[in-house]
């Protein structure tokens, strides 16, 4: 994966993604593996990789280069740039130890984490940043190569609502960072027992599928989504199964509890923003300060201090006492969050236990001003039929309908008008042909009428409201219902004279149809 | 047919909702229904992209999250139907050539999504201050086999229900803005469900009051 400078060519629009996508991890990749020659000049002020390879290497080519097609269905919101005081206001208080918010360097914002009525759903808000996780679970077959272990899905999406300028559908760099990222740090760390969901080894196994999406961006959604995560398939319970010998058998939740799923320790991701060529650093950044980090370092550890995934992006040279003093820091953190964490779980299990109120309702503050409840309302229905009947009175009378859907073989049904038949002489086929067309004009047609044909099958009464069904099998029989006279208008095609009535009618309908239009 | 209808039956959940709670969208709103949840984040009247902007009225576009998987059909047609109720309530030409951009996502949902959606939204757009012609409600009714009406339904209620009517209510007259069905019912029964529908339709809106009027009790 390491895009050497000279080998960058303009005409594929897949290399442009490829170098937006990667420029990010090139940046990675330097300050992990290649310890010379790569890595940016001391004295250069770029703020991501990405913009750095891009910057030498773009004086042949087009300045803009489009990479996104345009999207189907997106929002129509551009984002707000950063406006230069704004950043020279961040840098300069970061430089005087000061932060917007107030909080001191190492500080975290507040974290808040409450729970749906749903098991494995929650919603985690540190400081203004929110995300929303749910745990679902599935029967699948296992992945070939593993055939005795579960099958785990991530998946973060960033909501459109979360910050204007994001757009559904687009997979920026962004995204795919923060993706691969909270898998690294939830799935390689190994913290969910994968062979504990094997119920029939290479056949059935459990699929448990984690969907996060972020509902509003105020900076470090790495931290929210991890903490939105763990609590997630901490709170989550999966059905009970039992294998007696071939057969297995799924318990819902009434007929057993449901298990939760096996985990064997947190993993929490703590981010460390750093600015002026890492002379600063800052814990936990809000947006505005992402907006002007220089690099970020991401920590993913547990509460047994082990440092599950560790990664280091942007433009970023650190010091080895550097790295060690943040996982120092991470490790105090961590601790504090895995203890929030815990406090809130056993605050819904105890809810949950002892039969009291739970879900997202009972999270909102009751002192807080902009939330409002209301208690079970009654409605008053009992002038509703006179009403009804009022209006009915007063309506037109409907027009006639025939309610009888046309079905050609039995559990089928087709929706709008058939193409007309251009094959020819085929007698059977014309006869079965304006069975059906007849039957799909019925479908648009209100008033018909039941008319003899004498080279059909006979005809028998059909009830209101039974569907007509029509079928290739000459066992049963067809019925053939008639739309209204209507004049006559002869078709060239047809040889034989008594198929004229059913279709011309049909005919003359489409073709007022038309005209209509 | 007669519809039997008891005081009793029509009760409506207990309702929660909280504006503001976002702070990048320009109007956000959380409503709940029992337990039904819908969160809708607003942005809007801004700059549009030249391709979407239209030159007489503000483009507005909807966007229905599901909480597990990818959008599909489902969700597509309940877009339509709210971009349509609020295309007819915004007051578009008030900011023509800009955008209106709702997203709502489903934070739960245990019956009555598409009243809680309709809910939802027109509490994010009263937050976001948006230049409204009359406020509209969701209401769902539910029609049991022996038919009677439930309004408000949960997930099993709509499951064992023979037809499922959502109704979108405006406040001014009580005018219907939208109407959706699903399953069979007679002329005479849509008609019951919409009366009661529009009964509902006062306490939404009282809820309405109150909750907004809570909000700005302290300015």
């Amino acid at each position: 994966m390491k895009l050497s400078r000279g080998r960058f060519s303009l005409d594929s629009r897949k290399r442009f993604s490829e170098q937006s996508v990667f420029g990010h991890w090139y940046g990675i990749l330097t300050a992990v593996l290649s310890p010379e020659g790569t890595r940016p000049r001391a004295g250069t002020r770029r703020v991501r990789a990405g913009h750095a390879r891009r910057a030498p290497m773009t004086r042949a080519l087009s300045p803009r280069p489009i990479i996104r097609a345009l999207p189907p269905h997106g929002a129509a919101m551009k984002a707000t740039p950063l406006s230069n005081c704004e950043r020279r206001f961040l840098l300069r208080a970061i430089q005087e130890k000061k932060r917007l918010d107030g909080r001191q360097c190492y500080d975290y914002r507040n974290i808040r984490v409450s729970f749906g009525a749903d098991r494995g759903c929650c919603i985690v808000e540190l400081g203004r940043t929110r995300v929303l996780a749910q745990v679902s679970c599935e029967l699948v077959p296992p992945k070939p190569s593993r055939p005795t272990e579960g099958v785990l899905f991530f998946n973060l999406e960033l909501s459109p609502m979360a910050a204007p300028g994001l757009e559904p559908g687009r997979q920026s760099e962004l995204l795919v960072s923060l993706n691969r990222l909270l898998e690294r740090c939830l799935r390689d760390s190994k913290c969910i027992d994968t062979e504990s969901l094997c119920v029939v080894a290479g056949e059935k196994v459990w699929q448990i599928r984690l969907d996060m999406h972020l509902l509003n961006h105020d900076g470090n959604i790495t931290d929210a989504a991890s903490i939105a995560g763990i609590v997630a398939l901490c709170h989550f319970r999966r059905p009970d199964v039992s294998v007696q010998g071939e057969e297995v058998t799924v318990y819902t939740p009434e007929e057993r509890d449901p298990v939760p799923l096996s985990i064997h320790h947190m993993p929490i991701c703590v981010s460390f923003a750093f600015f002026h060529q890492g002379t600063y650093l800052l814990v936990d950044p809000t947006e505005p300060e992402e907006r002007v980090m220089d690099g970020l370092l991401v920590i993913a550890m547990n509460k047994h201090h082990e440092i599950c995934t560790i990664q280091s992006s942007g433009v970023l040279m650190l010091l080895q006492d550097q790295i060690l003093r943040c996982s120092k820091i991470t490790a105090v953190k961590v601790a504090e969050i895995t203890e929030l964490i815990q406090k809130a779980l056993e605050n819904d299990q105890k809810a949950r236990k002892e039969g009291g109120k739970f879900g997202f309702a009972e999270s909102i503050p009751n002192q807080r001003i902009t939330a409002f409840k209301m208690e079970s309302a009654a409605v008053d229905t009992n002038d509703v039929e006179e009403q009804a009947g009022e209006i009915i009175a007063k309506a037109d009378p409907p027009s006639e309908v025939f309610a009888n859907p046309v079905l050609h073989t039995p559990g089928t049904a087709q929706i709008g008008e058939g193409i007309e038949n251009s094959w020819g002489d085929l007698e059977e086929s014309e006869k079965e042909e304006a069975a059906e067309e007849e039957g799909e004009s019925e479908a648009a047609a209100f008033e018909c009428e039941k008319v003899e044909t004498e080279d059909t099958s006979t005809l028998r009464e059909t009830k209101r409201g039974e569907p007509i069904v029509l079928s290739d099998s000459e066992e049963e029989e067809v019925v053939i219902l008639e739309p209204r006279e209507l004049p006559r208008k002869t078709r060239t095609q047809i040889s034989s004279k008594q198929e004229n009535p059913s279709k011309k009618g049909f005919n003359k309908r489409r073709r007022k149809k038309r005209t209509s239009r | 047919m007669a519809v039997e209808l008891e005081g009793v039956q029509c009760r409506l959940r207990p309702f929660s909702c909280e504006l503001g709670l976002l702070s990048r969208p320009d109007g956000s709103a959380a409503f709940l229904q029992g337990d039904t949840s819908v969160l809708a984040g607003l942005y809007g009247p801004a700059e549009a992209k030249v391709s979407k902007e239209l030159p007489d009225r503000a483009a507005l576009e909807v966007l229905l999250r599901p909480k597990v998987g990818l959008p599909g059909v489902l969700e597509r047609s309940r877009e339509q139907l709210l971009r349509q109720t609020c295309e007819a309530v915004i007051l578009g030409v008030l900011h023509p050539r800009t955008a209106i951009s709702l997203v709502l996502q489903v934070l739960s949902d245990a019956g009555s999504l598409l009243s809680c959606c309709l809910n939802a939204a027109c509490m994010a757009l009263l937050d976001a201050g948006l230049p409204l012609a009359t406020l509209f409600c969701g209401v769902t009714c539910a029609l049991q086999p022996d038919g009677t009406i439930l309004l408000d339904p949960t997930a099993r209620q709509e499951q064992e229900a023979r037809a499922i009517l959502t109704f979108a209510i405006a406040s001014s007259e009580r005018k219907v803005l939208m109407a959706s069905t699903k399953g069979s019912c007679s002329v005479e029964e849509m008609q019951q469900c919409l009366a009661a529908a529009q009964r509902a339709a006062t306490t939404i809106f009282q809820f309405y009051r109150d909750s907004v009027r809570r909000r700005y009790s302290k300015c």
